[in-house]
């Protein structure tokens, strides 16, 4: 009985993983494709060449990038300081504070893209990286306060009483006590902006101008005429690499732990 | 306490390859309150599991009122658990907690309000019943997940470190509760603990345990003033264990000098264990007992003072007694005979890994 | 000290009224005025009533409503067998259910167009199995690129709050009587209810919102009322209408957000 369950178990998950996986391994398998259809014309890397020869994806790539990286900076340092001043805040104004803060995560990304395009266009921006760059600060600091509020809730408030008690000043203190505890949240709220910036397309789209893409944005602008398979080459290199980085970062770390262990 | 109502019988029980239960058998009888003691790790928890039924044995059979309910699952067996950390439902109110078990069993409406009242009076918390179990103290978390347990009316309840969260003195108001409702409900309890005192202070019978063995079983008394070998007698209170020489029946050398005893039976001249309680041993001015030291310790405890009393070969005597000697003191030692409690040696090697280490 | 600490709080403060607060107000604004004029007006929004505006609205809580039912039957017994998996590996058959999400979303659903359309790997087979037309354009085809999407979104709230159950509280269950079976309908359901109502809301308010999914997998034939807000905006250029429409679905996604605020709210205090 127990057996049964358990065969039923595995089976499920299986199908659930060849559902998540079918068209991503489709689209890794076309990106090889000599041909542009859907019919296999035999193995090329004909479409890494073109996606490296193609100017409008290197653009994007270099946009879609930088906007993350900038944006998951800015929004961690905002972010952080906004934590720390919030662990002073007591009561209502946390609260309303806390609840701003979640808008963006529960609202539906059409209704923040719109809002956002409307405001750009109240105070008369002109549409392009800027205006990507500050719609993806906004959505990005809610992840971040998200991540690195337990830690400071959960922080152990004497360890920098104790600083302070051994003659640290406050800002010491706080590098030396503070910044190592809540270390691992910063670290995850920043990685969660950067893969979210990186991963959007609803907001961007609303909130860019006509000569800037990303490489969201890029693909939609294909999806008419049909997208071309050097794009397919392209998600297999960032897919790939995102999976590499995983990796290193999961079994470094690990690795020292057990070297260290092996060297107690 | 006639026929037993559970029976363990040659339990083996391992965890990825590590022992924990190595060949345990164990009668319980009706009515006991029986004590599993031991420091963690010593396979008193997984022995109470396995009981309970969320643990299967690798080897050997549990038997309950004379049947076999090994293979049995949680929910079919006559017997209720405390959990360590209460378990209570956390979605649920004190009364839905308590009702759990009884609207399982399709009780009735009314059947179920009596007895939600009679288990809430039973542990003395009437008038919580609409409580969230978050907003009680973890005393009162605990005499929930009592009442929980015991209105479904089980043959044994099984006690799972329930007063290890809570203070000291909690800790010990609990354990007369305990007592009290033991008695007031008249089934067995089989009670898991690692704090000797606990288990001196409730149990009708402990089993002291340790790597998988039981050391020793038997009464309280027993336990504490004829421990069988040296774990027994360091786990069980403060004790001096002390390398001697069984010279002869009723005469045991401690530390060259003879000192007389009530055993008989070691043997010639050879080497034993004695445990001596630190209150047994009696301190004389110099010369006048059987062994000479001088006091290197002594600290006011209330009821007594505690000394240390350095012998000539090194060896520190714990010594309780009302009567003080300073500190540089020379002192003499007396031991009444029937105070020296005598071990053999262990023997093999799986012995010696029972041996102390604490 | 703290009283200096708390202006610290105030910059991000700044922020959220400029980029968050402002902006809700301005589609209501722009929602409640008249393009031209800018006269106060209900049109922009009872426009909703309109036979092409109704009937997409209708069939997007149509599609969301059985996309999130539809994610929650996949999802609960994934989540009920990852926690009963062993710990060590739970960990990596979460990271192999967050994976997908590192491919671009676009492409992702896109990808799905070279097995449904004609020619594609499950559209042969359909055809060898007698199935007659197309797959594409149906909004069969939006509906499966809705779940592909937003499966994750229900399986890690859901998997967060099981695992979050205590062993020995369902050890407790079944020591009180209770069979496997009412395990899980007395003890595990109830409990991982504020689980449940998070990932309703995860997966119900993109998948009603969407626009992306219609336009890859639809054809062209599919509208949903995101691609008329959205088409409102980028193409036909009315921002009143569209916001008026926006409206609309901000109601929808209050009403959601409530109930996740109210159950959120019992869940932690439970959780303590």
């Amino acid at each position: 009985m127990k057996k049964l369950a358990s065969f039923f178990g595995k089976a499920w998950l299986a199908l659930v993983f060849v559902f998540l996986y079918a068209p991503i391994v489709t689209l890794i398998v076309y990106s090889f494709n000599e041909g542009k259809g859907r019919k296999w014309a035999g193995f090329s890397l004909v479409w890494y060449e073109r996606m490296l020869h193609s100017s409008a994806i290197g653009d994007a790539v270099v946009n879609t990038l930088s906007i993350a990286l900038l944006s998951a900076l800015i929004a961690t340092v905002l972010g952080v300081i906004s934590c720390i001043g919030l662990s002073a805040l007591k009561g209502r104004a946390k609260a309303v504070y806390m609840s701003i803060n979640n808008i963006p995560l529960l609202n539906s990304d059409l209704v923040t893209g719109l809002s956002l395009m409307l405001v750009f266009v109240a105070v008369g921006l002109s549409f392009g990286y800027s205006t990507v760059l500050l719609a993806h600060i906004s959505f990005n600091v809610p992840y971040v306060i998200l991540s690195v509020m337990p830690r400071i809730r959960s922080m152990n408030q004497s360890t920098y009483e104790a600083a302070v008690d051994l003659g640290a000043k406050p800002i010491r203190a706080f590098f030396a006590v503070t910044v190592p505890e809540i270390l691992p949240g910063v670290i995850s709220g920043f990685l969660m902006a950067f893969t979210m910036s990186l991963d959007d397309f609803i907001i961007t789209h609303f909130t860019k101008g006509p000569g800037i893409n990303t490489i969201s944005t890029l693909i939609y602008s294909e999806v008419r005429r049909g997208i071309q398979p050097s794009m397919n080459a392209l998600s297999t290199v960032m897919f790939l690499s995102a999976i590499l980085l995983l990796i290193l970062t999961n079994v470094i770390p690990k690795d020292r732990r057990v070297k260290q262990k092996a060297a107690d | 306490m006639e026929r037993p109502i559970i029976t363990l019988d040659h339990i083996t029980k391992s965890f990825d390859g590590q022992m924990v239960l190595d060949d345990l058998s164990l009668d319980i009888h009706e009515n006991e309150f029986v004590t599993l003691l031991g420091p963690s790790g010593c396979g008193k928890t997984t022995t109470l599991r396995i009981i309970g039924g969320f643990e299967t044995p690798d080897r050997g059979r549990v038997f309950f009122e004379g049947a076999d309910i090994t293979g049995l699952p949680p929910y079919k067996r006559e017997l209720n658990t405390v959990f360590q950390k209460y378990a209570l439902f956390p979605n649920l109110n004190v009364e839905e907690n308590i009702a759990f078990g009884l609207k399982i069993k399709k009780k009735s409406k009314d059947y179920i309000r009596d007895k939600i009242r009679y288990a809430l009076k039973l542990v003395n918390l009437d008038g919580y019943e609409k409580r969230d179990p978050s907003s009680l103290s973890g005393g009162q978390q605990q005499r929930i997940a009592i009442a929980r347990a015991i209105v479904n009316e089980p043959k044994v309840l099984l006690l799972d470190e329930p007063l290890g969260a809570l203070d000291l003195k909690l800790r010990q108001d609990m354990q007369y509760e305990l007592i009290r409702l033991k008695n007031e409900l008249g089934i067995t309890f089989v009670y898991v603990t690692h704090d000797q005192e606990e288990a001196l202070t409730m149990s009708d019978t402990i089993v002291v345990m340790n790597q998988g063995y039981i050391q020793q079983m038997g009464t309280p008394e027993k336990i504490y003033n004829e421990p069988e070998n040296a774990f027994v007698a360091d786990f069980i209170g403060e004790s001096n264990i002390i390398d001697a020489v069984f010279v002869k029946d009723e005469v045991v050398n401690i530390f060259g000098v003879n000192f007389p005893c009530v055993d008989k039976g070691f043997g010639v001249n050879r080497p034993v264990d004695v445990v001596i309680r630190p209150e047994d041993v009696d301190l004389l001015p110099a010369g006048q007992g059987l062994l000479e030291g001088t006091v290197t310790h002594l600290i006011f405890k209330g009821v007594h003072y505690e000394m240390e009393v350095t012998t000539a070969n090194g060896y520190e005597w714990l010594v309780h007694s009302t009567d003080m000697f300073p500190v540089g003191e020379k002192v003499s030692i007396h031991v009444d005979p029937f105070d020296i409690q005598i071990m053999n040696k262990p023997q093999s090697e799986d012995e010696e890994a029972i041996g102390v280490d604490e | 000290m703290t009283n200096k600490k708390k202006w610290l709080a105030l910059p991000y403060f700044v922020w959220m009224v400029g980029f968050t607060l402002i902006p809700l107000v301005l589609i209501a604004v722009y929602g409640l005025t008249e393009r031209g004029s800018g006269a106060f007006t209900f049109s922009n929004v009872l426009s909703i009533f309109q036979e092409e505006h109704l009937r997409a609205l209708i069939l997007s809580l149509v599609l969301s409503v059985i996309c999130t039912l539809v994610c929650l039957l996949i999802a609960y017994p994934v989540a009920l067998i990852l926690r009963r998996a062993k710990v060590k590996k739970s960990g990596f058959v979460i990271f192999i259910f967050i994976l997908p999400m590192w491919m671009n979303f676009l492409l992702r659903t896109y990808a799905w167009l070279n097995l449904l359309d004609d020619g594609g790997l499950i559209f042969t087979a359909l055809k060898a199995l007698g199935f007659q037309g197309n797959i594409i354009g149906t909004n069969g085809a939006v509906l499966l690129g809705m779940v592909y999407n937003y499966l994750p979104f229900m399986i890690l709230p859901l998997y967060n709050s099981l695992t979050a159950i205590d062993d020995q509280v369902l050890n407790a269950a079944r020591d009180l009587g209770a069979n496997e079976r009412k395990v899980l309908t007395r003890v595990i359901f109830p409990l991982s209810f504020p689980g449940v109502v998070s990932g309703i809301t995860m997966v119900f308010v993109p998948s009603l919102t969407t626009f992306v999914v219609s336009d890859l997998l639809g054809g062209r034939k599919i509208l949903l009322i995101g691609n008329i807000i959205e088409s409102e905006f980028s193409i036909a250029s009315n921002r009143h209408v569209g916001a008026g429409l926006s409206l609309v679905l901000m109601i929808f996604i209050l009403i959601s957000m409530a109930i996740l605020n109210h159950y959120d709210k019992t869940g932690e205090a439970n959780a303590i």
